[in-house]
């Protein structure tokens, strides 16, 4: 029974700089990173790898000894470069110095036909061994799945509502029978339904209009329709106890990939875009790109931010820095380090709020795109505002009290609250909002770290 | 302007740490972001974006909110004394020059000593100064009467600073209203002083007219309860001879009646109101409720009437004493308030309902509007609480499904 769920609550922030539908050519970057920091949840990374190590894309390089089965591997070939590793010798990055012909490490393929007579242990082990098992993401807790778990259900959202998200249709244009293939293997991993959810408002993509043996529901609606955890709440919501598993469309594909092509294939179409982009369009490149050449000589400003990801929940990263498992997506900033006479308080039209208090006359010009720089337009204080956060949030939680069940460390609250059914992304639009300037999501986070490790 | 920015950067390393100054470091902080926004950037990690809105922005809408009920203020503490000692023909200059001077003074003293209070604890405690007295100290002016001495002003804002909000942790800690228990203060401390001739400011060398008695709407209905002459009546009767119809409905509901600085005027206190929910800094559900609570209650007591102030008609109850000021300014503050949406309908109509039925059956206590809000305060957390429960009871009986 497919559904059709119409969301009011939300907020869409209209970014300038939204990339051109249109696939550019460029050289393909010289490294490529794979980042364990990309997943929740890694506890002890063991590398399989050292610095010199030649690998080919697939070859396991890391896996986490508390969750050993699950191998990540290399999304490219390539020689080993340089192990980056942060505070307490914690792995940041494995970087690799790409090939110029990507090689493959071969398991088996399997026909459309053979797909469907495959055993769901089968799907399970060549998932494992062929490093693309990490791309499916439990719910609660946002982290990498447990292959022994049988999730309730497995959600797929097609569509990204985030700011200056890209277009699925350019991404994943052509790509109909891995998609299909991967949601035939999923299907078996799963006793209930595999949803995938499409967009209303917007044309969609027959990779994803035309998918079997899953159920399509529509959501309508500002961001964060697009986020998989408020399609969850809605369709299925997460109580306690409850296990869901959440694929992007891009880990769909590269499953769906692996059984029929007999190859992990990393290679995917990002998006390169922001209001300091001279040219913001597509790139065909693979996960974990370095985005130096998407940038150089692309920017109309060189004091910019780079940020892996979309401006809600991306992180900031260095010009030789490499996008993450799951981006699909590398925004450009304007660094706003500057101090601006009496910001706070001088009429503008320049500047975007959700509030009426600042935004009172947006509402006559709802298209307008905003240039908007990092700075954070104000110092933190204590909750003082309330409402605001229930504005943006089309699910029934209250966020401020499961923010202050967090804060008093009370497991409880947390869990009565709902913390099961949210992760940061779900939470990025109240941080964007709060007056008081607190840093939310890093807030949920340590309240689910609580949870699943106390 | 990069001269004073210059000027700024040169004076910080003092207040840094390490610096000479480095305990007033919050000092010069509050200088410094008030004059220019910081040049603070995103983590890292998270939202690399933020709405352009911050606490300055928001608590400065609650205060443009309030001018109109400042300038208002003024001109009918300078009208009013005209007219008590007689000379209601007095050019409308006068009359703001007068009501400049009683007030102006009040609004100095509660800004200057609230902000001293607020710096000290910043340097005592080392937590920035906070936004919210910049609406506290507004509002304390609008609620004392105008005769009202510097001294306990002073002293009223000294005891509601510390012990409703710094005791509290600061401003989003505290449990009471901070304007409202100033007010409260001065209302059980000194009460002879606040009460009787206090609300017309009638000046040392001035003699009040015959028939002046510095009685306020709300204390010739409470008379009516003895008297049994119809409230309507005693309140068109009032000032007959020297202010015909000072306290007729239209005079009460425009606010040219005495009474404190900034209250007496109902139609002030919309336009309040409609900036505050256009700009949504203020619930307008906590405005309407207040409202529907005080109409609601009073109509009730017009059904049950056993005496002439309960049957004074219910809309008077809206326009006299400080009930719109209340509702508008006091009972929408979002940290006393209930923070839940449903809640703030309940929290909303109780204090409309408190108030009515303070007025009418507490002799002790001709206003109820503060006394209400102060107590709604204290059961806004409780009715949250009830509010919060069903929300986890509507997670827990999914679980079950």
């Amino acid at each position: 029974m497919s559904k059709f769920i119409k969301l009011k609550k939300g907020f869409d922030i209209n970014l300038a700089g939204k990339a051109e539908k249109k696939i550019a050519e460029v050289g393909q970057p010289e490294t490529f990173a794979y980042k364990p920091t990309s997943f929740h949840g890694i506890l002890r990374p063991k590398l399989k790898v050292k610095e010199g190590d030649v690998v080919k894309a697939g070859t396991p390089i890391l896996f986490d000894k508390t969750n050993d089965k699950v191998l990540h591997a290399a999304p490219v070939s390539g020689e080993v470069v340089e192990i980056r590793r942060g505070e307490k010798r914690k792995i940041l990055e494995i970087v690799i110095l790409a090939d110029k012909e990507i090689e493959f490490e071969s398991f088996q393929k399997y026909s459309t036909s053979e797909l469907s007579t495959l055993t769901k242990e089968a799907a399970i082990e060549q998932m494992l061994a062929g490093g693309v098992w990490p791309n499916i993401i439990q719910r609660p807790y946002g982290v990498i799945a447990d292959p022994a778990e049988a999730p309730k259900a497995i959600f797929i959202s097609a569509f990204d509502t985030h700011p200056l998200a890209p277009d699925f249709d350019v991404l994943f244009k052509g790509q109909e029978v891995a998609f299909q293939a991967g949601i035939d293997v999923l299907k078996k991993l799963t006793t209930g339904t595999v949803h995938v959810n499409i967009d209303a408002d917007a044309e969609v993509s027959p990779v994803f209009s035309q998918v079997k043996n899953a159920q399509i529901n529509k959501f309508s609606g500002p961001h964060p329709a697009g986020n998989v955890g408020v399609q969850i709440h809605h369709l299925d919501p997460i109580s306690k106890g409850d296990v869901a598993w959440t694929v992007t469309p891009f880990g769909v594909i590269q499953i769906g990939k692996l059984f029929l092509e007999g190859k992990h294939d990393a290679s995917r179409v990002i998006a390169v875009a922001g209001s300091e982009v001279s040219k913001p369009q597509y790139y065909k490149t693979y996960t974990g790109a370095s985005i130096k050449k998407f940038v150089e000589g692309n920017l109309t400003n060189d004091h910019v931010r780079y940020v892996a990801g979309n401006a809600l929940t991306g992180e900031k990263i260095a010009i030789n820095g490499h996008l993450g498992h799951f981006d699909n997506l590398l925004t450009v900033l304007p660094e706003g380090d500057q101090y601006e006479m009496l910001g706070w308080i001088l009429p503008t039209t320049k500047k975007l709020s959700f509030q009426r208090a600042f935004g009172l006359l947006s509402f006559l010009n709802p298209k307008k795109e905003y240039v908007i720089d990092t700075n954070t337009k104000g110092e933190p204080r204590a909750f003082v505002q309330t409402g605001v956060f229930e504005k943006v949030m089309p699910m029934d939680i209250l966020p401020t009290y499961l923010l202050k069940a967090i804060l008093a460390e009370d497991f409880d609250e947390m869990e009565a609250l709902g913390i099961y059914e949210v992760i940061e992304e779900d939470l990025a639009l109240c941080e964007f909002v709060d007056v008081s300037k607190h840093e939310i999501q890093e807030i949920l986070r340590e309240g689910i770290n609580l949870i699943q490790y106390s | 302007m990069k001269f004073l920015r210059d000027a700024l950067d040169k004076v910080k390393p003092h207040f840094e740490k390490g610096g000479k100054w480095e305990k007033f470091y919050y000092i010069y902080e509050a200088h410094d972001t008030l004059l220019f926004a910081p040049n603070h950037t995103t983590k890292p990690k998270g939202a690399q974006i933020r709405d352009a809105i911050d606490m300055k922005r928001m608590m400065m809408t609650v205060i443009i909110a309030m001018i109109p009920c400042l300038l208002f203020g003024i001109y009918n503490v300078g009208y009013q004394h005209f007219l008590a000692i007689g000379q209601p023909d007095a050019g409308l200059l006068d009359m703001i020059i007068v009501g400049a001077i009683q007030v102006l003074p009040v609004v100095v003293v509660s800004y200057a000593v609230g902000l001293g209070v607020e710096f000290a604890f910043s340097v005592i405690r080392q937590h920035p100064i906070n936004e919210g007295f910049l609406v506290t100290g507004m509002l304390i002016p609008l609620v004392m009467p105008p005769d009202i001495p510097l001294w306990q002003v002073a002293l009223a804002t000294i005891f509601a600073v510390i012990i409703a909000k710094e005791a509290f942790g600061g401003t989003g800690m505290n449990v009471l209203n901070v304007a409202l228990t100033a007010r409260a203060f001065l209302y059980f401390a000194y009460p002879s002083q606040i009460s009787g001739n206090v609300w017309t400011y009638i000046g040392a060398d001035n003699q009040a007219l015959d028939g002046f008695t510095g009685a306020t709407p709300l204390a010739l209905g409470a008379t009516t309860v003895e008297t049994g002459e119809k409230v309507v009546t005693s309140l068109a009767s009032y000032g007959e001879g020297w202010a015909d119809g000072l306290y007729s409905f239209s005079n009460m509901f425009f606010g040219f009646m005495p009474g404190c600085i900034g209250e007496t005027s109902t139609l002030m206190c919309l336009i309040g109101a409609i900036i505050l929910i256009i700009t949504g800094v203020g619930s307008w559900k906590v405005i309407v409720s207040v409202f529907a609570g005080a109409y609601g209650m009073g109509w009730l007591l017009n059904l049950l009437a056993v005496n002439e102030y309960m049957a004074m008609p219910a809309h008077y109850h809206l326009v006299i004493g400080g009930l719109a000021f209340g509702a508008v300014y006091m009972a929408t503050d979002p940290v006393t308030a209930a923070q839940t949406e449903t809640g703030k309908w309940i929290y909303g109509l109780l204090i409309g309902m408190l108030t009515v039925v303070i007025r009418v059956f507490n002799p002790a206590y001709p206003e109820g509007i503060m006394l209400a809000i102060l107590l709604m305060n204290v059961f806004a957390p409780l009715i949250d609480h009830y509010i919060v429960i069903a929300n986890k009871k509507r997670r827990l009986q999914r679980a079950t499904v």
